[in-house]
């Protein structure tokens, strides 16, 4: 068991902390933010949670620190709040676009950085997706994979709108680095549509012409219940596509995915999935340190 | 951005043309229509993939010669006219647009889904400080009501757009409705930017629209050689010119000239051109993305459905500009459905 403070109480915060009290291993004792007429904070105090609108300050402050530190702000306040964290010897646990840490997503390389004073969740389209290529680049040779990412509008707030091409470089490498790909490209698509779309994935990796398909859709299948496990709307929406080599693709072969990702509607609504994976994601890497040194 | 003209015409043959060759000019073929369009007194041409600058891609379609070596052939040729790139946000980034201006492209061109202008701000702020003349593209304008239209534009301008464009992007507005939409932009930017109008023909009124654009107050319009372009393709570069001469409202463009680009130098390098087929007309009629229709015929051939029942559904289901992915799990469905029925 870990106990863990939450930073930033708005909507991704508040939905994190309903799904971190859900699991075994962290016990989250604070809610911190810096506006006092905040909804998230009021929510959380009546959850019994210690709270404070004085910011990360107050955080440092208390007799007894949290083990972890979920950031859920915006990457320049976890620019600013990082260094005192582990000054303080506070795991964090980053939801923003700062990208201090290593990228995680935690079925495929969570392992690798149990230690880590920081860890990063990449983006939404890299926690839905990634998986997906390390899938098929544990069972074959990944020379480029390419991930499109279908949102509702109203789900992309204004941080994703005013530097969308943080999103599209920052997924396109994680791809590389952690889904296994040599080359990654990624696509981000808002859509208006009312009633809103739920979140939409596709990734198509160029495979070698003669890999083993069969084992290539085992691979992905698995990779689907292992991230199901902690986001029950993550679900395949057809078989795996397998298109045969091209001259368009200098020769090689083609596996599309077609995914979709329902949120769990705990405090965000069930279409914004793209949110859902991010906290569901955060929550998993909590439970998961939570674990680690149990046996330690 | 006209200053002798009454309005200018922004030739779209060698970027959404692009879409109905699925994104295979090579660079002589470039150079070719720019030195035809250029020697006819077209003021800016537009050389990218079909999407726009780090469109080649499985989604799209993987180009047979890269943007930037493309615009440079096409900056070498142009002696007059200035070059202009797309942009979509979400799918280029501003990286790609520094090579752009690097090679010499003059004009960024940034488009957003009619309703998400914002995330184009740091676009057009890029662009500025590039350098680079600047166009929004309000896509699948029929989307969006003349006001809400306006409030996007203004989003732009403010940003830093010089020109925002009522994008017919489906091919979808009818008449009043391009030009609704042209003089309620009129209306609010009017003071400080232009407006352009870009029109498709799958519902045939890309001339007709672009004319009625004009009476709104829009200073800039696209056209393509033979239309060549997404859908039924766009309005004929040839016939605007043609047509508008007709009006007394200059151009800049010669009529004589222009006719010969389009026939004697884009033609012959065009195995198939557009045509408004039951399946482009669909398009128009259910508003649906033109570039989506070579995909749509491809998915179609591969799942033994027709194109024109996965574009109605992708109309129905609403997707927007890019979501090509869509078409794939689409036809999926429709062919479920099918083997249910039989």
């Amino acid at each position: 068991m870990k106990t863990a403070a939450i930073v930033g109480p708005g909507n991704i915060g508040t939905d994190l902390l309903a799904k971190l009290r859900r699991g075994q291993h962290v016990e989250v004792r604070y809610m911190v933010g810096v506006d006092p007429a905040s909804d998230g904070l009021k929510r959380a105090a009546d959850l019994g949670l210690e709270t404070s609108a004085e910011g990360v300050d107050w955080l440092l402050a208390r007799p007894e620190l949290p083990d972890l530190v979920f950031e859920a702000t915006s990457a320049k306040a976890h620019i600013a709040n990082a260094p005192k964290y582990q000054e303080a010897g506070i795991q964090a646990v980053d939801l923003t676009p700062a990208a201090i840490g290593p990228l995680v997503c935690p079925p495929v390389n969570l392992g690798e950085h149990l230690d880590a004073p920081n860890v990063n969740l990449t983006t939404c389209g890299g926690q839905a997706t990634i998986p997906i290529v390390a899938a098929v680049s544990r069972v074959t040779e990944v020379p480029y994979a390419e991930i499109v990412a279908s949102v509702a509008s109203k789900s992309a707030g204004p941080g994703t709108r005013a530097n969308i091409d943080e999103f599209t470089v920052t997924t396109a490498r994680a791809v590389e680095t952690v889904g296994g790909a040599k080359r990654g490209k990624a696509i981000i698509i808002l859509n208006p549509v009312e009633p809103p779309m739920i979140m939409r994935d596709t990734v198509f990796c160029a495979i070698p012409a003669d890999a083993d398909q069969d084992a290539i859709t085992a691979s992905i299948n698995e990779m689907v219940a292992s991230v199901a496990q902690y986001v029950p709307g993550y679900s395949l929406r057809a078989e795996p596509q397998y298109d045969p080599p091209s001259d368009d693709w200098n020769g090689q072969a083609r596996v599309a995915v077609f995914l979709e990702v329902r949120g769990n509607g705990d405090y965000l609504p069930e279409w914004a999935g793209n949110l859902d994976i991010m906290t569901a994601a955060a929550a998993r890497v909590g439970e998961l340190l939570g674990q680690s040194h149990v046996y330690s | 951005m006209s200053i002798h003209n009454d309005i200018r015409i922004t030739d779209s043959t060698l970027r959404d043309g692009s879409h109905a060759i699925r994104h295979k000019f090579t660079e002589d073929q470039v150079r070719a229509v720019v030195s035809a369009l250029d020697g006819a007194g077209v003021e800016v041409i537009e050389v990218t993939h079909g999407d726009g600058l780090g469109g080649s891609s499985f989604n799209y379609g993987f180009a047979a010669v890269d943007d930037i070596t493309l615009v440079r052939a096409a900056v070498d040729e142009a002696k007059h006219a200035k070059i202009a790139v797309l942009l979509l946000p979400g799918l280029g980034t501003v990286t790609d647009l520094k090579a752009a201006a690097d090679a010499g492209a003059s004009v960024a061109r940034i488009a957003t889904h009619c309703t998400e202008a914002d995330v184009a701000i740091q676009h057009f702020g890029a662009a500025r400080d590039l350098g680079m003349e600047t166009v929004g593209f309000l896509m699948l304008a029929h989307r969006l009501d003349p006001a809400g239209m306006a409030r996007q534009a203004r989003i732009m301008v403010d940003a830093g757009a010089q020109c925002v464009y009522v994008t017919d992007s489906a091919g979808a507005l009818v008449l009043s409705e391009a030009q609704d939409r042209v003089a309620a932009l009129v209306e609010e930017i009017g003071d400080e930017a232009e407006v352009g109008f870009h029109g498709h023909q799958n519902l045939s009124l890309g001339i007709a629209n672009s004319v009625l654009a004009v009476n709104a107050g829009a200073r800039q319009v696209d056209g393509a050689l033979c239309a060549l372009g997404a859908g039924a393709g766009n309005s004929p570069t040839e016939v605007l010119a043609a047509t508008f001469d007709r009006l007394g409202i200059s151009t800049g463009v010669d009529v004589q000239g222009v006719l010969a680009a389009a026939e004697d130098v884009l033609r012959p390098l065009i195995p198939k051109l557009p045509s408004m087929d039951r399946s482009s007309v669909v398009q128009g009629y259910a508003g649906v993305y033109s570039s989506f229709l070579l995909h749509a015929q491809r998915a179609a051939e591969r799942y033994g459905v027709p194109a024109h029942a996965i574009l109605q559904k992708v109309g129905e289901a609403g997707y927007v500009g890019g979501q090509e992915d869509m078409i794939i799990d689409v036809a999926l469905r429709l062919r479920e459905e099918l083997e249910r029925v039989s």
